[in-house]
């Protein structure tokens, strides 16, 4: 590895206070180039999306090279290089919420909003998602709304939901 | 602490159970797994505390708790003492309520627990407290008798005790493949390493259609805790890690209240039970990708990497997570072991039949009345659980197939309703038991599209390391998607077998080894729904659009 | 360490303890074919082409990452083994855009040999032709991801022997790509050596040195010498 780890402190990208609950993040991990994973997940918890500026920072301050930064940040689905919209709607597409019509769901969405999974509406109001499986397969079909999770929808049920935003 | 007497507005959440100072007559165990708390469970909650206090039941708790497994009825609130569950306790619905606290009062109502077969054919091991403790609180599962089997352990067996007792019992992985647990154990404990050991709880449940390890993680945390202590004791590692899925905040949050109450108790952390034993327990949270439940490709996630699998071996038994031995078990394994250890080896092997020892979780889901989750003994057969604790297909609707094991799993036809479910029967049909996944699918379903929809899992879930998963899947994704537009020729279909073959037998890992099976299984019993598709360009179940001939013809999509 | 025997293809050999499979065929004068493998780099055991038949066991085993044991009994080749390997090798011709006709490669390709030596004449599946790009920002080297077959030699040997890790991959699946740093232009690498390293190990068209046309690219392995010296890491 090229980027050493005694390398001075990296700055962080921008003059914004909310860096010190990552650089808090960073020490409390000790800095090491294992704690990758959690510390970019603290970024998007911050942040709500990883951008280069962020990754690169990342990289610096953990002695990761930057395209092993990248490889991992794009690896793992759970992370967004994007901002996200004002709501997040996550539809899930389990095997149980697949037969149970979520793929009407998606597309009644797609219809309305006109957006496809991945995608956040013009206005920056709505991003969709979709989710491999959230365990909610009891209640399929399941779509988790702002965090809330919501069971045995309907596209207009969801349609609804989303309209009330 | 009590607040019986003083009726409070509950207008602030409450975080924590109602429990009166003096002797507990009855409690309510109002569920709050991610199922019924969909459903306001926490309103329900409040609203019966408040009810409560207002009625002045001063020897009533009322508990916030775990999963109590038939998710189809929630919100679920539960009345042990006298047998009782109330279901569809909907926040708001004041009938309801009146009538959970009615019960409390010694009135009439509910599902008898006893007598119900959606309860009564389950054998609870793994999901024992469950509902009946309160997930952040170490007390309860102390007062349950929790940590017992630890203390057990680590004052009055040695290691090989503990080893042996684990490989009498028979276990075997909960997570999958169901390879001996005990056989596991011993080759880590054997292999020297004087640079530490770890033991990892695999939490990362990426099958479609299973929740079991969620619904454990938020039910009854300090169980696994306490398995994987036992599993450090047995082969010398005094770290462990929980991998958990990011998508499960909840268990997160449990968890890391557990380990941190755990710790405080001396349950956790250095000298456990004043013995120079030690065990601390680390979380890692995953970021979403299937594979991560390939230990190898797990063990490269937890060291901050992407989550690709290596060639095995070597196993991480010999060298794991930084190099070292590593024992990783899945949270349903981890969590039967304390029960294993209290009761003795003897007691779970009389548990299941054949070579397919004790019980196993099961998630139904899909086209059953009860959806939920189950525990039951290994060995009922898929009729028993599907038609008597599941209570069969709702409306009336005519069953087709259920799909055990996910992706890698495969789709069991009517004809196999009275196959064993235990992981012999289940290899030699095509499938696996895998996380414990069950979807009941009716007429409505078509199994080449179920086919289709595991490939497209697999392909985007493929971690792109090697050829045969990486391409592979994607082109018999593609095949897969001719045959349910009905541009697809026979010829096709023989390429998909020969594909499938050769995807299964060359993959690096157990991922793209075992995503052919959807396919080859749905071949195997529903040949003739691809035919349908193929020679009469007709979908019989009505799910796919089929395209034109005509239009696919032009366009040079199909050959004449 | 001692010396172990065992049989490769019917024929008695010897090797020893901690060698691949692949070591000892080769070390006999048995042909393997394998892609993602090099002397002297980390092996991944991720082209699956070097799998080969162990008796008693039903699952195949890569060469490059087996070690040998006492009495074991190798097939590598089979009419299973050699299907398996054409399809591989078909897979790879298929998932990108592989023309050898316009590429910097031809005839001093390992993807093309590999096609002889398996007997690949058509591809019975459809070419998926992903939309890649072709990277020529820096000022002695270009990339053309169409020609790209993951085989990661070039990620393996910047970190492994030049120590630089500019190299790595993003995405995954069929989306998975090369990426040089932050996914930067190549020419804008500030951890890139230009040593060359990468290209000089590439078995197909997609690394390349500016300035050669069609079938001019002309590999100088020996311009490696020290990775041959670093062979017996079986890791």
């Amino acid at each position: 590895m090229t980027v050493a780890a005694a390398a001075p402190p990296a700055s962080p990208p921008r003059d914004d206070k909310r860096w010190r609950q990552v650089d808090v993040r960073i020490r409390r991990l000790g800095a090491r180039p294992d704690a990758l994973i959690e510390v970019l997940h603290t970024v998007q918890e911050v942040f709500g999306y990883l951008d280069d500026d962020a990754l690169s920072y990342v990289s610096e301050a953990l002695g990761v090279p930057p395209s092993r930064v990248l490889g991992v940040a794009t690896f793992y689905s759970h992370f967004v290089r994007k901002p996200q919209g004002e709501h997040t709607c996550v539809v899930c597409m389990g095997t149980a919420c697949y037969i149970n019509g979520a793929g009407a769901i998606l597309s009644r969405i797609h219809d309305t909003l006109g957006i496809d999974a991945g995608g956040t509406t013009p206005d920056g109001q709505i991003s969709l998602l979709r989710a491999r499986c959230l365990g909610a397969c009891s209640m399929a079909p399941a779509v988790v709304i702002d965090d809330e999770v919501h069971g045995r929808l309907s596209p207009d049920g969801v349609q609804q939901m989303l309209e009330a935003l | 602490m009590t607040e019986a007497g003083t009726p409070t507005p509950a207008r602030r959440r409450r975080q924590e159970s109602l429990i009166p100072a003096g002797p507990v007559r009855a409690s309510a165990h109002v569920c709050m797994a991610a199922g019924c708390l969909s459903m306001q469970a926490d309103t329900v909650f409040d609203s019966l505390c408040e009810r409560v206090t207002a009625r002045g039941l001063t020897d009533v708790a009322v508990k916030r708790v775990g999963c109590l497994g038939l998710c189809a009825a929630g919100p679920l609130v539960a009345v042990p003492e006298m047998g009782r569950m109330y279901d569809h306790v909907a926040a708001g619905d004041d009938a309801a309520l009146d009538g959970v606290v009615d019960g409390l009062a010694g009135g009439e109502g509910g599902r008898q627990t006893a007598t119900d077969p959606f309860f009564s054919h389950q054998v609870k091991v793994v999901l024992e407290h469950c509902g009946q403790i309160d997930p952040e609180r170490v007390e309860d599962y102390v007062a349950v008798g929790g940590y017992e089997s630890l203390t057990k352990a680590v004052t009055t067996m040695t290691p090989a005790e503990v080893l042996g007792e684990v490989s009498r019992s028979g276990i075997r992985g909960r997570g999958g493949a169901g390879y001996p647990t005990g056989l596991k154990w011993t080759t880590v404990a054997k292999t020297d390493s004087p640079q530490g050991k770890y033991v990892v709880c695999n939490g990362d449940e990426g099958d479609p259609g299973a929740f079991m390890d969620r619904s454990v993680l938020e039910s009854s945390p300090q169980q696994v805790l306490e398995g994987m202590a036992i599993a450090g004791y047995a082969v010398g590692a005094n770290h462990g890690y929980v991998y958990v899925r990011a998508e499960y905040p909840l268990a997160v949050k449990r968890l890391t209240t557990a380990i941190r109450q755990a710790e405080h108790a001396g349950l956790l952390g250095p000298r456990i039970a004043d013995t120079s034993f030690g065990f601390d327990v680390e979380i890692r949270i995953g970021a979403g990708a299937f594979v991560c439940g390939e230990e190898t490709a797990l063990i490269a996630s937890i060291e901050g990497g992407r989550g690709t699998p290596r060639p095995r071996p070597p196993y991480p038994a010999a060298s794991g997570l930084w190099g070292k031995p590593t024992l990783i078990n899945n949270v349903e394994t981890l969590a039967s072991i304390p029960a294993i250890i209290g009761r003795g080896a003897e007691w779970y092997s009389a548990i299941g039949s054949g070579k397919s020892l004790g019980t196993k979780v099961f998630a139904l889901a899909g086209s059953v009345v009860n959806t939920g989750l189950i525990e039951v003994p290994l060995g009922l057969t898929l009729r028993e659980i599907v038609f008597d604790i599941g209570g069969g297909l709702p409306g009336g609707g005519k069953f087709k197939a259920v799909q055990t094991g996910g992706p890698s799993g495969g789709c069991m036809p009517e004809s196999l309703l009275d196959m064993s479910v235990d992981y012999e029967s289940l290899a030699q049909a095509g499938s696996i038991m895998g996380s414990g996944g069950m979807i009941v699918m009716d007429d409505g379903t078509c199994m080449v599209d179920v086919a289709k929809f595991f490939m497209d899992f697999c392909r985007e879930e493929s971690c792109g390391k090697c050829v045969p998963c990486r391409v592979g899947t994607t082109q018999m994704y593609h095949l897969l998607d001719r045959i349910t537009r009905g541009l697809a020729s026979r010829d096709e279909l023989g390429e998909l077998e020969s594909l499938a073959g050769m995807v299964r037998d060359t993959s690096l890992c157990g991922l793209g080894q075992g995503s052919p099976n959807p396919v080859v299984s749905t071949l195997r019993y529903f040949r003739d729904e691809y035919m349908a598709h193929i020679d009469d360009h007709v979908c019989p179940a009505g799910v796919c659009k089929m395209e034109p001939r005509e239009a696919a013809l032009a366009a040079g999509e199909v050959a004449p | 360490m001692s010396v172990l025997t065992l049989t490769i293809e019917g024929r008695d050999v010897a090797g020893q303890t901690g060698h691949t499979i692949l070591q000892v065929a080769r070390e006999n004068g048995i042909a393997i074919p394998t892609l993602c493998h090099l002397q002297g780099l980390s092996d991944v055991g991720a082209c699956r082409l070097c799998v080969v038949e162990v008796e008693g066991q039903r699952k195949l085993f890569p060469a490059c990452v087996t070690t040998i044991d006492e009495g074991m009994k190798v097939t590598v080749n089979s009419e299973r083994l050699a299907a398996h390997r054409r399809r591989i090798v078909e897979l790879l011709f298929t998932e990108r855009n592989h023309i050898c006709s316009v590429c910097v490669a031809d005839r001093n390709c390992e993807l093309q040999d590999l096609a002889v030596e398996v007997g690949l004449t058509h591809f019975d599946l459809p070419l998926l032709s992903p939309q890649a790009v072709v990277d020529a920002t820096h000022e002695r080297f270009g990339i053309d991801h169409n020609r790209c077959v993951l085989c990661t030699r070039c990620v393996r040997v910047c970190d492994e022997i030049e120590g630089a890790h500019t190299w790595d991959v993003m995405g995954r699946g069929t989306e998975a790509r090369l990426i040089t740093d932050m996914g930067i232009p190549w020419g804008d690498s500030n951890t890139c050596t230009s040593c060359g390293k990468c290209v000089q190990v590439c078995p197909t068209g997609a690394l390349f040195e500016k300035g050669r046309s069609v079938a001019e690219a002309r590999r100088r392995r020996p311009y490696l010498p020290y990775l041959v010296a670093h062979e017996g890491r079986t890791r």
